[in-house]
């Protein structure tokens, strides 16, 4: 069959992309270079939903990111993706109502609902603010998303609806035989009439293999620390301090799965490289006492890192003038998971006037996973009853029961790997960091898929998490 | 109106005990295990040490636990297996998940907690560098070893001299890989000297006190690392970062009570165990919720764990058979100078003696223990050597007793 | 030879030297301390705990039914590797007795099996 868009970056942009075409009826392939979807920056961010007041007026940044705010939730809510729209806080010491008023003003120009509040009215939004913060800005519309889990869901979907999604797929090459462009991959040759490279950190390379454009883009490291639930209590909004010329901040943030996050730093990298440094751990140290009056670094779950790519101020979102067919989204750094679903539809409106949709299958609505965590306990009997593996609680800190992690590997995009696993069901996330359910993680991932239990991976090739059974080990 | 006298949550050898304790006393108890047999971690430590005390011989983890679950087969004490309790209550409701059962909840005369502990892992470490695979904590390695015949390096550095690190050290080399060093931050060990000589000397295994790991490298597999020495501050001195090629680090940095179902419930924690406050019967603060083993506080011996368990599970019992006794007054057990923690934090005047543990925190030479009450010294007695990583523990009467009660170091 | 005394947590680091036909223990500070060193000197023992292959590939605890002489272990390690446990093998059963003649039986500690 003719495949008609190929969509080369499997983060939030790709798989929205691929979503937004497969549901108009065209026939997708998504190729990522990594062992599954969100395993890029879209794994690896704030997780913030940006309301869009900080948008220089008139930048793509600033229209994606209105327009992306306005459909993440209705997106959360039909993919089942854990989502709470809590507002934010943009935290300023006094004598810095400047600042805040010059983000008002950008707000209305953006048409970003925000208000100015005093420090009273602001402690009615986050009681915990720093006693130093003397007046805020608050945008209701800001809110938080599980990132990876929206990028894993419109990959799913977008499968549920025919596209194909072809992981350890890494373009090497991009060439035209007059019809179709041809790609080769490391898992061989694909033909499209239309490429989309939304290959995030790697997408300077894709337009240089394709011969389009080629823009220069930047690394910044963000360093996070990932609080225990018990501290989720403790914060009930996004507080960013001031922005400044290196971004919006180190911010403290709860996560729409129930954890908070303190983070990111903002520090130049040659190459995507995520990982965390002691200097970046000290200054989020060090900042977040600005903005939060309690900070609770002894209650961290886990250290991590995401890069973003920069190319210039804005976003780059269009077609090749050299190459006509392909198309790329270039610099999706912040706010990019919040734009994603606007890039998504305006890539789509750029591509479809271009083609007859093939598919012809109604719009597949995609089926919410059943989580035991949600369910009353008639719903979780009648399940145990039915297949005693909702009966096996597996993850104990994030109560994860067998039957949900099978689901996970059996699902449109398949959970092969332990932290594939872990981004679907959130087996391992919890404060014991997978220290009890990776062996049985593992044992389900191996049973499921035929593989032997030795050969079971992290995350992408050559992260097998055993090297050698024991009595195979020679040292002497 | 009660299902069970007694609900043990949990079948390591603080629940097996306490379960055989309460059902001595003549009670209807409930074992809940969350995995698919007894034993708990017992049965991934092949190593030897344990029972010299409870038994008189020496026995390895699985032989330990499988004395304790010959004798629960052979009792009145039902077990329910693969069984996970989801929530506790103050009036000891326990609702719990089990593929038998499904989702249960019964009402108890009274609750033994015996959950055990978790190991603070790289994240509570905020380990810097890469994630890749090969870091793991040493417990979750050595179940991949024991359990799953798996080794996860071939070429290995651990981090932490605790018991399971010096441990997985020894294993790990009988398996064949080379372990290159063991890296403590402390300038001692808190693991038994006995391991550090059977399990580090015996192999040429090197240990850097006062020294920890600076960072990860390699992804997706682990490549190497690099390690400094720490100041006074234990920070880490960068300008002497050194690094070591290896494809693993296991962690054995620390264990904590893992008493996450205590949240929502009355129980007061100690912040110092991060187990309940507990009074001599092992009874929280909470009426008829019991702790015991390592839910409650790390010990270093199980066969302490079993003598702990057994108090808890036969006051338990007799809590639910006879009700609170008429409430005599507690007085407050303090730490003093020296001395991190003592167990149990408050104690009866109705009894005559006590027993109490605690653990010193440094390593103490020559010094007197020294408990106390409102003046009079209940307790004094010399010893040559007292460290962090061995539970102390002193006798005394209680006859009489009227105000708090301290215990301290005279160095 | 150097080491550490494991009798109590004193750790004791005691020197054992031979002078004239006579062991000599320094830096101890008592008599058993004396005792460790000599035995550590003359003939050092251990109980072996570790792992046998079963016949269906998984692995069996087991240990030395008494201590081995400590510069056998790694013999004793090469020689169990070659070792397959029988697939109904239970707690308590011996694999072999007498290993490598060092007069200590192979004997099953822990199977992985659930015991429902």
């Amino acid at each position: 069959m003719q495949t008609q868009v190929t969509v080369i970056g499997g983060g939030v942009v790709g798989c929205a992309t691929a979503d937004a075409l497969s549901r108009a009826g065209v026939s997708v392939l998504l190729l990522e270079k990594g062992d599954d979807v969100a395993v890029g920056a879209s794994r690896a961010n704030s997780g913030i939903v940006h309301a869009g007041y900080d948008c220089k007026p008139g930048t793509l940044k600033a229209r994606f990111n209105v327009r992306g705010n306005e459909l993440m939730w209705k997106l959360a809510d039909e993919l089942g993706v854990p989502h709470a729209k809590c507002g934010s806080l943009v935290a300023a010491p006094e004598g810095a109502e400047d600042g805040l008023r010059e983000l008002a003003s950008k707000a209305e120009l953006n048409g970003v609902r925000v208000r100015i509040l005093s420090r009273a009215e602001s402690l009615a939004v986050e009681p915990r603010l720093a006693s130093c913060v003397s007046s805020c800005l608050y945008a209701p519309d800001a809110g938080v998303i599980s990132p990876y889990k929206l990028t894993i869901r419109l990959a799913e979907r977008a499968v549920l609806n025919g596209a194909r999604v072809v992981t350890e797929a890494e373009v090497r090459g991009i060439a035209h035989d007059g019809e179709n462009f041809v790609l080769t991959t490391s898992k061989g040759e694909f033909k499209s009439l239309f490429v989309i490279n939304a290959a995030g950190a790697g997408a300077e390379a894709v337009n240089a293999a394709a011969g389009a454009e080629s823009f220069g883009t930047e690394f910044r490291r963000g360093d996070y620390f990932v609080l225990d639930k018990l501290e989720g209590e403790n914060v009930s909004t996004v507080i960013f301090p001031l922005p400044t010329a290196a971004g919006k901040g180190i911010l403290v943030a709860p996560t729409a799965d129930g954890n908070v996050i303190y983070g990111p730093t903002s520090v130049p990298e040659d190459a995507p490289d995520t990982a965390v440094t002691a200097e970046a751990l000290a200054e989020i140290r060090r900042s977040v006492p600005l903005t939060y009056d309690r900070p609770a670094f002894g209650r961290s779950i886990r250290v991590y890192a995401g890069v973003r790519s920069i190319v210039g101020e804005d976003f780059i979102v269009r077609e090749s003038d050299k190459v006509k067919g392909f198309f790329y989204a270039a610099g999706i750094c912040s706010p990019g998971l919040t734009a994603a679903p606007a890039i998504a539809e305006y890539l789509a409106g750029l591509v479809l006037p271009r083609l007859t949709p093939t598919l012809h299958e109604p719009v597949v609505v995609l089926p919410h996973a059943p989580r035991l965590t949600e369910m009353s306990d008639e719903e979780i009997n009648a399940r145990v009853a039915a297949d005693p593996a909702w009966g096996r609680i597996v993850c104990r800190c994030e109560k994860v029961t067998e039957a949900e992690i099978v689901a996970a590997v059996h699902s449109p995009v398949p959970a092969l790997t332990v932290d594939a696993v872990k981004r679907r069901v959130r087996a391992g996330m919890g404060r014991c960091q997978g220290g009890f359910c990776m062996p049985r993680v593992m044992e389900i991932i191996a049973r499921e898929t035929g593989v032997p239990f030795s050969a079971v991976r992290k995350g992408g090739a050559g992260s097998e998490i055993a090297v050698a059974a024991v009595k195979e080990t020679e040292n002497d | 109106m009660t299902d069970y006298d007694v609900v043990v949550i949990g079948g390591g050898p603080a629940g097996m005990a306490a379960a055989l304790a309460a059902e001595a006393e003549g009670a209807k108890v409930l074992v809940l295990e969350r995995d698919t047999r007894l034993g708990g971690i017992l049965n991934q430590c092949i190593h030897a040490g344990f029972g010299l005390h409870y038994f008189g011989e020496e026995l390895t983890g699985p032989e330990y636990a499988a004395r304790f679950a010959e004798r629960v087969r052979k009792s009145s004490v039902e077990v329910c297996l693969e069984a996970m309790v989801l929530s506790l209550t103050d009036g000891r409701e326990v609702a719990f998940l089990s593929p038998e059962r499904g989702l249960s909840r019964i009402k108890a005369g009274a609750v033994v907690l015996a959950m055990g502990c978790r190991e603070r892992t790289a994240g509570a470490i905020n380990l810097p560098g890469s994630r890749p695979a090969g870091v793991y904590t040493a417990g979750a390695a050595q179940r991949l070893c024991n359990i799953e015949g798996q080794l996860v390096g071939r070429r290995v550095v651990i981090l932490g001299s605790g018991d399971i690190g010096l441990i997985m050290a020894r294993r790990m080399t009988l398996e064949g890989a080379k372990v290159e060093r063991v890296i403590e931050l402390m300038p001692y060990s808190s693991g038994l000297k006995r391991n550090i000589v059977q399990c580090l000397e015996d192999f040429g295994i090197p240990i850097n006190y006062a020294h920890t790991v600076t960072r990860v490298v390699g992804e997706p597999r682990m490549t190497g690392l690099y390690y400094a020495p720490v100041d006074e501050n234990r920070r880490p001195v960068t300008a002497e970062e050194k690094f070591i090629e290896c494809d693993c680090l296991l962690l054995s940095v620390g264990l904590i009570p893992e008493n996450d179902l205590l949240v929502g419930t009355a129980v007061e924690r100690d912040p110092v165990t991060s187990g309940a406050v507990v009074d001599e019967r092992r009874m929280t603060s909470v009426p008829g919720i019991f702790s015991c083993g390592n839910v409650l506080h790390v010990h270093d011996l199980v066969d302490n764990v079993s003598r702990e368990a057994e108090t808890a599970g036969r006051c338990a019992a007799r809590y639910a058979l006879a009700g609170e006794k008429a409430v005599t007054p507690a007085f407050k057990v303090t730490a003093g100078s020296g001395v991190r923690y003592a167990l149990p934090q408050l104690l009866h005047a109705s009894e005559d003696k006590a027993e109490l543990f605690f653990r010193v925190d440094n390593i103490y030479r020559s010094c007197r223990i020294v408990v106390e009450s409102g003046g009079k010294t209940l307790y004094s007695g010399r010893r040559m050597v007292v460290a962090p990583g061995e539970m102390e523990k002193v006798v005394f009467p209680l006859a009489g007793l009227s105000a708090p009660v301290t215990v301290r170091l005279e160095i | 030879m150097k080491t550490i005394c494991i009798n109590c947590p004193l750790g004791c680091s005691i020197e054992v030297n031979e002078m004239g036909g006579r062991i000599v223990v320094t830096g101890n500070t008592c008599a058993r301390g004396r005792d460790y060193g000599v035995t550590e000197f003359l003939r050092p023992v251990r109980t072996i705990t570790t792992l046998v292959k079963r016949e269906d590939g998984a692995v069996v605890s087991v240990k030395t039914s008494s201590p081995i002489p400590k510069d056998r272990i790694s013999d004793f390690q090469r020689h169990i590797r070659g070792l397959v446990a029988p697939a109904g093998v239970r707690p308590g059963d011996i694999i072999e007795r007498d290993a490598l003649g060092l007069a200590s039986d192979i004997v099953v500690t822990g199977v992985p099996d659930a015991s429902k």
